[in-house]
């Protein structure tokens, strides 16, 4: 029978529960790391007993650790990230030019070829790559030197690139997202980029169509469809049909269309999730109802998903890189709250169920589906 | 033997159990024994210091015989106690909340 690894990073520590297929009863160990910040694990698809995980520090850093046992036991390997040349400045929050200064790794995706080869998303924002298992880092600093850095401004969260998207069908495109920056794609390995932000409103922004400035909080996509890809930006959420060229809002009837994290059903490529939050200063959901909204047409028309989940008095967030799904014949949804609980749906999102309820402020949320 | 003692995340991430033992050829500094304790324990590196600069992390500080050596020199010569292992080098994590 199959069996289900979640990986949760939180502000205290990471975490790892699992579960057979039946996605019912849940063992939970760690914390690993704790009293770091954990802000992303993920395993690589090729041996999934390697997990890489950042762990960071106001006090001690960055470090990067791996597994090469499920999570059972970890290494440190390398940590430094060193931009590539002079870095350079970009926007302060008042628009004033700032310099480029590494603070910690976001988001690690390990490649779906090769279990050495894992790319990281770092603030300040830049791409880093590693060919021998995270032992040694370099930038792809193409991105980073493209043309629009000196644009770049922070977000409430940092200059943070969160988003890493590997197209599986093409090993030469990938496309990354940085609050607030935007999305960008290459199409030749990381070696050149462009910004792809056509069709985003951002009135936060002089000119709410500029090329780069966007808030963007995550961006997801289905492996079957690379070309496709949904957005939730800081507010709207957007879909693109041709690899970013242009976007469309799909917001549609969602109650509000700020929130963080947004991902797509594994077997349906048109059924996609989001956590609608109040707004942008007043991060909860809207009454105090946490509701996951579920699109099975790629957007616009969206149906709440509340069985299972507080209905009342409930005020916790859902950060952008903290719901994932199984690829279960019957698909899991897992998502993270900033109050410590993980929910789980083991039917498409229809039911959900806390299967751990007081971890520290969950960061990040990823799953392996195990044979 | 300078006795090293390190604040407790940075003991579990370089698998020490108490205090770190450094042995330092030449004068016994502030540098000089960062770089043997990132020598016999390389995880550190970058952990108390900057990996280009080599400055100070800013919520790191280090303590010598009851004064805050912090913003010393790097070069600065320590006290004949910490040099002789009589007293300890102290590395602290700043009070800052978390």
């Amino acid at each position: 029978m199959s069996k289900v690894r979640v990986l949760a990073g939180t502000r205290k520590g990471a975490f790892i529960l699992e579960s057979d297929g039946k996605r019912d009863k849940w063992n939970v160990s760690g914390p690993f790391f704790g009293g770091w910040e954990i802000y992303h694990l993920k395993g690589s698809p090729v041996n999934p007993d390697r997990i890489y995980a950042s762990q960071s520090s106001g006090w001690f850093g960055q470090q990067v650790q791996r597994s090469d046992e499920g999570g059972k036991t970890w290494s440190p390997v390398g940590n430094q990230f060193a931009y590539d040349g002079v870095p350079g400045t970009h926007q302060w929050y008042d628009g004033t030019p700032h310099p480029w200064e590494f603070k910690r790794v976001w988001h690690l995706e390990p490649s779906p070829t090769d279990a050495e080869t894992v790319f990281a998303g770092i603030e300040d924002a830049a791409l880093f790559k590693s060919t021998d298992g995270g032992q040694a880092w370099a930038e792809l600093s193409g991105l980073r030197q493209h043309g629009t850095g000196p644009k770049w401004q922070p977000g409430a969260g940092g200059m943070c690139l969160h988003t890493v998207l590997l197209d599986p069908s093409n090993p030469d495109r990938m496309y990354i997202a940085i609050s607030a920056a935007g999305a960008f794609r290459t199409d030749d390995g990381g070696k050149s980029w462009k910004p792809i932000n056509r069709g985003l409103y951002s009135k936060f922004l002089p000119d709410p169509t500029a090329e780069v400035g966007h808030c963007v909080h995550h961006v997801a996509m289905h492996k079957s469809r690379p070309e496709v890809l949904f957005m939730q930006k800081h507010w709207d959420i957007m879909r693109s049909d041709n690899a970013g060229e242009q976007w469309t809002r799909v917001s549609g009837n969602l109650p509000t269309d700020f929130g963080f994290v947004i991902d797509v059903h594994a077997h349906e490529p048109e059924t996609i999730y989001v956590v609608p939050i109040h707004s942008d200063s007043e991060h909860y959901p809207p009454n105090g109802q946490l509701r996951v909204f579920r699109s099975r047409t790629g957007g616009n028309e969206w149906e709440p998903l509340t069985k299972g989940l507080p209905q009342e008095n409930c005020f916790v967030n859902v950060l952008r890189d903290a719901m994932a799904v199984d690829s279960l014949d019957e698909c899991g949804v897992y998502f993270g709250t900033t109050g410590g609980q993980v929910y789980a749906s083991n039917d498409s999102g229809d039911n959900w169920t806390a299967i751990v309820r007081d971890l520290p402020p969950v960061l990040s949320i990823e799953v392996q589906t195990l044979p | 033997m300078i006795q090293v003692e390190l604040p407790a995340h940075l003991r579990t991430l370089a698998r020490v159990q108490s205090t770190v033992e450094l042995e330092v050829s030449g004068p016994v500094t502030l540098c000089s024994v960062l770089d043997a304790l990132e020598a016999k324990c390389p995880v550190l590196r970058g952990a108390i210091r900057d990996y280009g600069t080599l400055k100070r992390r800013p919520f790191i500080r280090f303590f010598v015989c009851g004064e805050d050596w912090s913003h010393e020199a790097g070069d600065r010569p320590l006290p004949g106690a910490v040099a002789e292992g009589r007293e300890p080098f102290l590395l602290v994590g700043a009070i800052a909340g978390g």
